[in-house]
């Protein structure tokens, strides 16, 4: 398989359903500690975190994706990446495996999804037995204020 | 782009901003020789630099700007302001030019054909062809001038005029155009001016001198324009004038070293790009926070081992975050070098004569809050220029100088650097903010009656708000000083406003020497950590269990009293939405007073942990839009908290605090009908077994002394006290002393001399209403009052000091003569407690009216006075509607020169009791 015709995800898993990161878009994988909410931020802001003196905005993907808020003892992972000079961690249940997929198994997002869910996928690949969604993890950061400047 | 374009953008573009300034202050003073040798040197090498660079636009108009300029070196023409304008004209075209440059690396397409024309026909003593009359302001847009200018004078003529070489000019490789000096002639002529660099004794002329003279003023105030600045009678000659080196030789040295030092100190630096000194701070700001972080761990454990390296290691960062502070700093002298430049324009354009004084240019602070407050500087000079001044017709006839003052100062205090400008100009119109006001429904006419005058001058910042009847060019579209003060704050910082009609207005703003590193207190509220800045923070007060200071409720609305006000205090958790509200009797912790956007309120929070220098981290995006923080942090433990925001946190409160704002009048109020004469006595026993009463606030201290340590001198007591001479009276009225045990006395001062009231004994203090039930006759009680249920007298002070001073009692004449009626009328509780007693003390029969009403409802009532004493402004509104009016009256408190002294005896400082009673006695006088 060449480079130029296949994409490299990130596997993770927010709450049933798995999704694919493309790997050139994050910078790290961690595990999020003593993350200090931000009172008064909007929803999907879990909060901030030290990330080796950076100070990084938690996002938590499952608000984001309309899902319920996972248990406070459950397991949490983190995709680090940078957006100008700011830092994000996106919240999501668990990473798996790192993928190498063929570009042509890519399909347009299912015109019936959830239009919450449809602005954040950059589309879907077929696996063997299961469904990969495509995260656009850029939209997902994004901020309404940001969307809108 | 090319490397030597890079530094050549760098160097002309301080070069220009320096060239602006110098074209000022040359307008100015003509005769300035120095000023203009620095202006022709900065152009020559800007035009040499450009040559060898290939730039011919640019090489083409400061060619053309120098030639004029050496017109005026060289006395053949004298510079006027229009010239000036053209001159300032083709430099903007210069910038305009390097900016293109700056972008694309090649000097942008254009054509500058019609300023070249411009210069050279000012150069050949014609005139500006495109200014139709000298006095009118440069058009704009500006005219493109026709191809063949004027009728061209013969080359010969020129060549007369010039006593130059004409023609065929081998550097140019062309014919010389009318009125160009050709290259050879400007290098010579560059070569015949001395350059600071090459100053030495004997190389210093008339020139220099002349430079000198200005460095001198300079040192007192710097006066960047000097308009009024005398003609000298020196002679411009072009050559240096060698001869006159002997005599001034001996005037140099001293003046000398300024000029040695100026180039040591262009020698002393190099240029660093700002990135690099960006990331060395950002290290810096992670160093320190491993530092704090080794702290905590220090702290935490016993190894005495690690102490003494972290000792070393904490110093030595320290100095480094200074050094590394340091580099970041600029003098905000850098921030106003446009500012003369700008006036000079404004003041073109409006006709007005404006002076721009600038002190403590030197006054360093940190580059990146420089930036932040360039634009609003700009803005609010503008301002000033523009709606404070007057035109010259309105200045004379206001009885002032044609010339406008604008002065911009900067200094340092604590952790901030303050900033002042002030204009002396028309000053703000109350009436017509309050107009606007109303008008632009930012207030209505019920809450402006009862805010101040500065108050309502602080409208002025309000979104929306523009009192210009006329829109200028320049400003007056109603988003300045909003915008200005939104930038202050922004940046921590805080505005404040004075203003005086008639005579000007005083802009002070307040702004933190950087913003990377700042002094916080950390915070406990609920189980969240916060950081508040220490800049904002007034003080701290403890409330609830534990402290004498309970958070009291009206209406819902909560606040302490803190020293006789109420403060509006609302719970941290609450602002923040991480707890329901607290109920007032549940809130416990401290309260930390803040003050920020002109208002104070107080914040409970559980505890105050610490103080720590910590390192402010930006917000997200997505975060940036909560007001109420202005940051993250680092700790030294590692964990991230956020930054309390005081500008936020006022506007926050500020809706609720409205609300209360009628309510806590109606407390202050009714507070005032309680504390009608009620306050804190002193009971004392002194000749006798009934207790006798003295204000407490008159008292200054309290003594003890051994009895035998009382002397007596010249028929009276005194003892020695703090290596002085007190002079003692018994309160009892007895002339001799015990000589055994000790002697308590009671401590007054007035007028800078103390006395001492000894009385046998000191039983209580009670805080009870004085009202005095019977006057009395006897000298040194002023009557009796109710006091615990029991008669008590009141012992006239006044009286016993005297005696104390004189032996002889000499009580004014007033026992007997009947009581004169006084009426307080003082809205500050503080102020009334203070004085009531006082005034009491001094033998008035006091009425306290807490308000305005209050006084009002007196003369309805038909009540009569003698004198009415209390806040000026108060009383001047009382004359205006006409209650009491030939009753004396006597302001006490600050003068606010605001308000008219027309018909008051006095205004006298609060403090100042001795004269207070003096100015009051009269005022009596001058009733009965």
């Amino acid at each position: 398989m060449s480079v130029e015709d296949s994409f490299e995800y990130v596997t993770v898993r927010i709450g049933d359903q798995l999704f694919g990161v493309e790997v050139k878009q994050i910078r790290e994988v961690f595990s999020p500690q003593d993350v200090t909410s931000v009172p008064r931020a909007p929803g999907e802001i879990a909060g901030l975190l030290n990330l080796r003196g950076r100070i990084v905005t938690a996002v938590d993907a499952r608000h984001r994706l309309g899902l319920p808020p996972r248990d406070p003892d459950a397991a949490v992972m983190a995709l680090g990446l940078e957006e100008g000079t700011e830092l994000f961690g996106v919240l999501v249940d668990q990473v798996g495996e790192v993928m190498r997929l063929k570009s042509d198994t890519l399909e347009p997002t299912p015109a019936h999804l959830d239009p919450k869910w449809r602005a954040l996928l950059k589309g879907v690949h077929r696996l063997e037995k299961d469904l990969l969604a495509v995260l656009d993890i850029r939209a997902l950061i994004a901020w309404q204020g940001g969307l809108a400047a | 782009m090319d490397e030597l374009i890079g530094e050549f953008l760098a160097e002309t573009s301080e070069s220009l901003d320096v060239i602006d300034v110098e074209l000022v202050k040359f307008e100015a003073d003509p005769t300035d020789r120095a000023t203009l040798d620095n202006i022709f040197r900065l152009l020559h090498t800007i035009k040499g630099t450009c040559g060898f660079l290939g730039l011919e636009r640019l090489e083409a108009i400061a060619h053309a700007g120098e030639t004029l300029l050496g017109k005026f070196r060289d006395g053949d023409m004298v510079a006027d302001s229009n010239a000036v304008t053209v001159v300032l004209k083709s430099l903007d075209r210069i910038k305009e030019i390097t900016n293109g440059l700056e972008q694309t690396g090649v000097e942008p397409e254009g054509e500058d054909r019609d300023l070249i024309d411009r210069l050279e026909s000012l150069s050949m003593g014609k005139g500006d062809p495109e200014a139709g009359a000298p006095a009118a302001a440069a058009p704009e847009p500006e005219i493109i001038p026709e191809p063949e200018p004027e009728p061209e004078p013969e080359p010969e003529i020129v060549a007369e005029a010039d006593e130059g070489p004409s023609g065929y000019d081998a550097d140019l490789g062309r014919e010389l155009r009318p009125g160009e000096v050709s290259l050879a002639d400007l290098e010579a002529a560059f070569l015949a001016t001395p350059g600071p660099e090459f100053e030495t004794d004997a190389e210093t002329d008339a020139g220099h001198d002349h430079d000198h003279d200005l460095e001198a003023d300079d040192d007192a105030e710097e006066d960047l324009v000097q308009a009024a600045a005398p003609v000298k009678s020196e002679p411009s000659a072009p050559a240096p004038a060698a001869a006159s080196a002997a005599p001034k030789a001996a005037k140099a040295p001293a003046n000398d070293d300024g000029g040695q030092q100026q180039s040591h100190r262009s020698q002393a630096t190099i240029r660093v790009n700002v990135d690099t000194l960006e990331n060395l701070m950002t290290t810096v700001s992670e160093l320190v926070l491993a530092r704090n972080q080794l702290h905590q761990i220090v702290r935490d454990s016993d190894d005495s081992a690690l102490k003494t390296p972290l000792q070393r290691l904490s110093s030595v960062t320290a100095e480094l975050q200074d050094g590394v502070m340091k580099t970041r700093m600029q003098p905000v002298g850098d921030a106003w070098r446009k500012l003369p430049r700008i006036v000079r324009d404004v003041s073109q354009e409006l006709g007005k004569k404006i002076r721009l004084v600038q002190e403590g240019e030197d006054t360093e602070l940190d580059r990146q809050v420089l930036e932040l407050i360039r634009d609003p500087l700009t803005h609010m000079i503008r301002n000033s220029c523009d709606h404070g001044l007057e035109t010259p017709d309105e200045r004379v006839a206001a009885g002032k100088s044609e010339m406008g003052t604008v002065k911009l100062s900067a200094y340092h205090e604590g952790g901030a650097i303050i900033m002042k400008i002030i204009d002396d100009g028309r000053g703000l119109n109350a009436e017509k903010i309050r107009a606007k006001v109303i008008e632009k429904g930012l207030a209505t006419e019920a809450e402006l009656e009862n805010m101040s005058e500065a108050q309502i001058q602080r409208y002025i910042f309000a979104p929306g708000f523009s009192t210009a009847a006329a829109v200028t060019n320049l400003s007056g579209r109603g988003v300045g000083m909003d915008v200005v003060r939104t930038n202050i704050e922004q940046i921590g910082g805080s505005i404040e406003l004075f203003s005086e009609q008639g005579k000007g207005t005083t802009f002070t703003i307040k702004i933190p020497l950087t913003l990377a590193i700042v002094s916080a207190l950390i915070v406990k509220s609920g189980e969240e950590r916060f950081a508040a800045p220490q800049l904002s923070v007034r003080e701290l007060v403890r409330v609830g269990a534990g402290s004498s200071i309970a958070v009291e409720t009206l209406n819902g609305a909560n606040m302490i009293r803190l020293r006789d006000r109420l403060l509006p205090v609302i719970a941290l958790t609450e602002v923040l939405n991480t707890a329901p509200p607290t109920s007032a009797d549940e809130m416990t912790g401290y309260v930390i007073v803040l003050e920020a956007a002109g208002r104070k309120i107080g914040l409970v929070v559980d505890d105050v942990l610490d103080t720590e220098e910590i390192v402010v981290k930006p917000l997200s995006g997505p975060l940036r839009s909560i007001n109420v923080f202005s940051g993250a942090t680092i700790l030294g433990d590692g964990s991230v908290i956020m930054i309390l925001d005081p500008n936020g946190l006022a506007q926050e409160t500020s809706s609720a605090e409205d609300e209360e704002k009628s309510d806590a009048a109606a407390e202050d109020a009714s507070e005032a009908h309680g504390a009608n004469g009620r306050q804190r006595l002193l009971l004392v026993r002194a000749g006798g077994e009934e207790p006798k009463a003295v204000p407490v606030s008159l008292i200054t201290r309290l003594e003890d002394f051994e009895a035998n340590t009382i002397e007596q001198t010249d028929g009276r007591y005194v003892v020695q006290y703090r290596g002085r001479l007190l002079p003692l009276a018994h309160a009892g009225g007895m002339d001799h002393f015990p000589t055994e045990g000790r002697q308590p006395v009671l401590v007054f001062a007035e007028d800078g001399r103390s006395a001492g009231v000894a009385v046998d004994e000191i039983l209580d203090v009670v805080e009870e209403r004085l009202d005095l039930e019977m006057g009395s006759d006897r000298p040194g009680v002023i009557g009796s009052a109710i006091i615990k249920g029991k008669a008590t007298e009141v012992l006239d002070i006044a009286w016993h000091m005297q005696r104390a001073w004189n032996g002889a009692p000499q009580r004014k004449g007033k026992s007997g003569t009947g009581r004169n009626a006084v009426l307080l009328v003082e809205a500050d509780a503080f102020s009334r407690r203070m004085l009531a007693p006082l005034l009491a003390a001094a033998g008035y029969d006091v009425t306290v009216a807490g308000g305005l009403h209050e006084a009002r409802d007196a003369a309805t009532m038909g009540a009569e006075y003698d004198v009415l004493v209390g806040d000026p402004a108060a009383l001047a509104r009382l004359q205006e509607e006409g209650v009491y009016t030939n009753v004396p009256r006597l302001g006490v408190g600050e003068h606010d020169y605001t308000q008219s002294t027309e018909g008051f005896v006095a205004i006298m400082p609060a403090g100042d009791r001795g004269g207070l009673i003096a100015a009051l006695d009269q005022a009596a006088r001058s009733a009965a």
